[in-house]
């Protein structure tokens, strides 16, 4: 029986509380912020990893961004996976999900024959959750997504995953190929392993490959490949709240508030 | 520039709201995507229009009429009794292909992200997701939409100029549902629905609700985070007292202490209650984004640096397991309270 082929697609992104909108400029500002694996995608590559742990096979990771990427994603073979694809090109740059899931599905293309496709709930610059099915789609593959749990058939090829929806889940089967979503938080990412650390900076675990290597449409890549374009761009205002503190005993305190909440509804 | 499978220049003029259902009702969101999708026609002249699809669900469309329809198209098939993504994707590329609309809104529940994610690149359109806020400018019908990045500390807003439909999720919640006028008329259309069992992929093993639990609607919520620690009883019983429902932070959902459906903020449920009462908890943007809709809000917090305070309407800096119990004690006292 065959082992499976598991890709993992991963994301690097600022520390979202360390983001700041330039009020003049309205652009964001990105220096000096530090970076992380999508926390989502930690989710995904633990499940990708447990599968190997069951049913051995590989997993890889892949990822479309920068050089920049390099460092945070190497954290992904410290946790146990075999490889990193980056796909990185200027020409990537600028990307919505059309272009981004059409660059992933190249890479996809380029790396052959692969069983199950695992990527994160969202990304949290973005939070759009879109990039597995549209990847799915491009690749005309059947998709599970928001799953709690995920087990592989290999003899019969298919994928069975608990998907969690609005009170309560669904049980689901496809066939292999597939592409999967993981729900954010569902388990619990293992720690990097530090004698997996000189393996993981050896430069061959990872390979980039740029737009040439993928035989991308250059009219379907990055902001040229994106139907979608940036208007404009503020800092969220909260809204302005009366704050009043309301002090005393705590028993004076209880008082007050169940006169205020009677007055309220 | 690639183009999308219909230009702006093919397009019509009509909005398409998708009506989802599940198990026969239509859900809360859609009647939200309606209520907006009717002032934003009403301010362009342009069409609003459903697009429900299931199995013998047409009756749906007069409560689509009553909040603003003008038109439905309702695709109705076997193979649509449940959601299943080639089905449902299949059925509305038909319509949207042959109907070609401008704006198709969709809610951002889980079977609306997937239908409309898979849709966009077969349409090869763009799609903006989660949005918090929708414009259609008049006079040319560009849909601008509002999305929130980073934990929802920052907005942006985006257009797509040259790409047909132009399609969007709305987060639920977000909306007023207009009040709706019950008895009015619109045009069902009935729409041929053309699906093959060998299309079909995914199998459905066992489908598993145990009555969905839904906190945007509750008048009241007490809003339970990881500085109450893990024991909610006194929380649940001030929800219970005051007629309204217990929500928590992201914290308490992932330590398994409430269901997922339960979580307030930006990855959880936007909430619209007259009063919410936030208990231990910090205030970060994630969680704030699920409270901005409410009327009032009361935090409790030990710590008196803590964000939540600077959201709050009244503040008490003052450990919550003490001040719950008390008020508990104190509202028993007065009986009931009553909601219109
Ligand atoms: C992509 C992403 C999405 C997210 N989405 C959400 C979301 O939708 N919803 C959400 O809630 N979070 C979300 N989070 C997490 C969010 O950023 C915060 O970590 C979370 O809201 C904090 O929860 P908390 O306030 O319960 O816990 P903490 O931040 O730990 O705060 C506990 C608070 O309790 C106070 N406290 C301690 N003891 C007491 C006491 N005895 N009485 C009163 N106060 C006390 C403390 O002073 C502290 O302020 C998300 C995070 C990410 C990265
Ligand atoms: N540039 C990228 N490279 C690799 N994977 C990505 C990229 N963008 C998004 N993903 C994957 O898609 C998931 C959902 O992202 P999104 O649709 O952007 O919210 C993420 O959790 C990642 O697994």
């Amino acid at each position: 029986m065959s082992e499976p082929r598991i890709v993992v697609c991963m994301k690097v992104v600022p520390k979202p509380e360390e983001i700041r909108v330039n009020p003049q400029t309205h652009l964001l500002e990105r220096a000096n912020v530090h970076t992380e694996i999508n926390p989502p995608d930690m989710n995904a590559i633990e499940m990708a990893l447990k599968l190997q742990n069951e049913y051995g096979g590989s997993v890889e990771i892949l990822s479309m961004g920068p050089p920049s990427f390099e460092h945070d994603l190497r954290v992904g073979l410290m946790m146990g996976a075999d490889h990193i694809y980056l796909l990185s090109d200027r020409a990537f740059g600028g990307a919505d999900t059309l272009a981004t899931t059409y660059t992933l599905s190249q890479g996809i293309r380029k790396l052959g024959p692969v069983d199950v496709i695992i990527l994160g709930e969202e990304s949290s610059d973005g939070a759009t959750g879109q990039v597995p099915q549209g990847l799915a789609e491009w690749l005309d593959l059947p998709q599970l997504t928001l799953l709690t749990d995920l087990s592989l058939d290999m003899e019969a090829r298919c994928a069975r995953g608990r998907r969690s929806i609005k009170g309560g889940y669904e049980l689901l089967e496809v066939p292999l190929p597939c592409v999967v979503s993981v729900k954010t938080a569902c388990n619990e990412p293992r720690f990097m392993d530090y004698r997996l650390k000189q393996r993981a900076a050896v430069a061959d675990l990872m390979t980039i490959w740029d737009a040439q290597d993928l035989n991308t449409d250059a009219e379907c890549t990055g902001l040229k490949g994106s139907p979608t374009t940036v208007t404009g761009l503020t800092a969220a205002q909260l809204r302005e709240r009366k704050q009043i503190h309301i002090t005393g005993t705590r028993e004076e305190i209880a008082a007050k508030l169940a006169e205020l909440i009677r007055q309220l509804l | 520039m690639s183009a999308s499978i219909y230009s702006p220049a093919e397009e019509r003029k009509e909005i398409w709201v998708y009506l989802e259902q599940d198990d026969g009702a239509l859900l809360q969101i859609t009647l939200e995507l309606l209520s907006k999708g009717r002032e934003m026609a009403d301010a362009t002249g342009w069409r609003l229009v459903g697009l429900l699809l299931g199995d013998n669900v047409a009756h749906l469309a007069d409560l689509a009429f009553a909040h603003g329809a003008d038109a439905v198209q309702a695709g109705e098939h076997a193979l649509l009794k449940f959601f299943t993504i080639e089905a449902y994707a299949q059925a509305a590329f038909q319509a949207l292909i042959e109907g070609k609309p401008s704006v198709f809104l969709l809610g951002a529940t889980p079977n609306g992200r997937d239908l409309a994610a898979r849709l966009a690149v077969r349409l090869r359109t763009g799609l903006n997701a989660d949005c918090t806020e929708l414009h259609l400018e008049s006079p040319e019908g560009l849909l601008i939409s509002e999305v929130s990045g980073f934990g929802g500390g920052v907005l942006a807003l985006i257009g797509m100029p040259h790409h047909r439909p132009q399609m969007a999720t709305v987060r639920p919640g977000v909306f007023q549902v207009n009040g709706g006028t019950t008895g009015k008329q619109g045009e069902l259309v009935n729409i041929p629905v053309v699906l093959d069992e060998r299309l079909m992929r995914t199998r459905i093993l066992e489908r598993n609700i145990a009555g969905s639990v839904d906190i945007s609607q509750t008048p009241v919520l007490v809003a339970a985070g990881r500085g109450v620690g893990a024991d909610l009883t006194d929380l649940w019983q001030l929800a219970a007292q005051l007629g309204g429902d217990l929500g928590a932070t992201r914290p308490l959902v992932d330590m398994g202490l409430v269901e997922r459906d339960r979580q307030v903020g930006q990855t959880g449920v936007v909430c619209s209650p007259k009063l919410a009462l936030c208990c231990g908890i910090s205030g970060a943007f994630h969680f704030i984004v699920g409270i901005e809709k409410a009327g009032t809000v009361i935090a409790i917090n030990t710590d008196p640096q803590s964000a939540i305070f600077d959201s709050a309407d009244y503040c008490i800096v003052e450990d919550a397991r003490s001040i719950i119990p008390e008020l508990n004690k104190a509202l028993a006292g007065a009986g009931e309270v009553e909601h219109e």
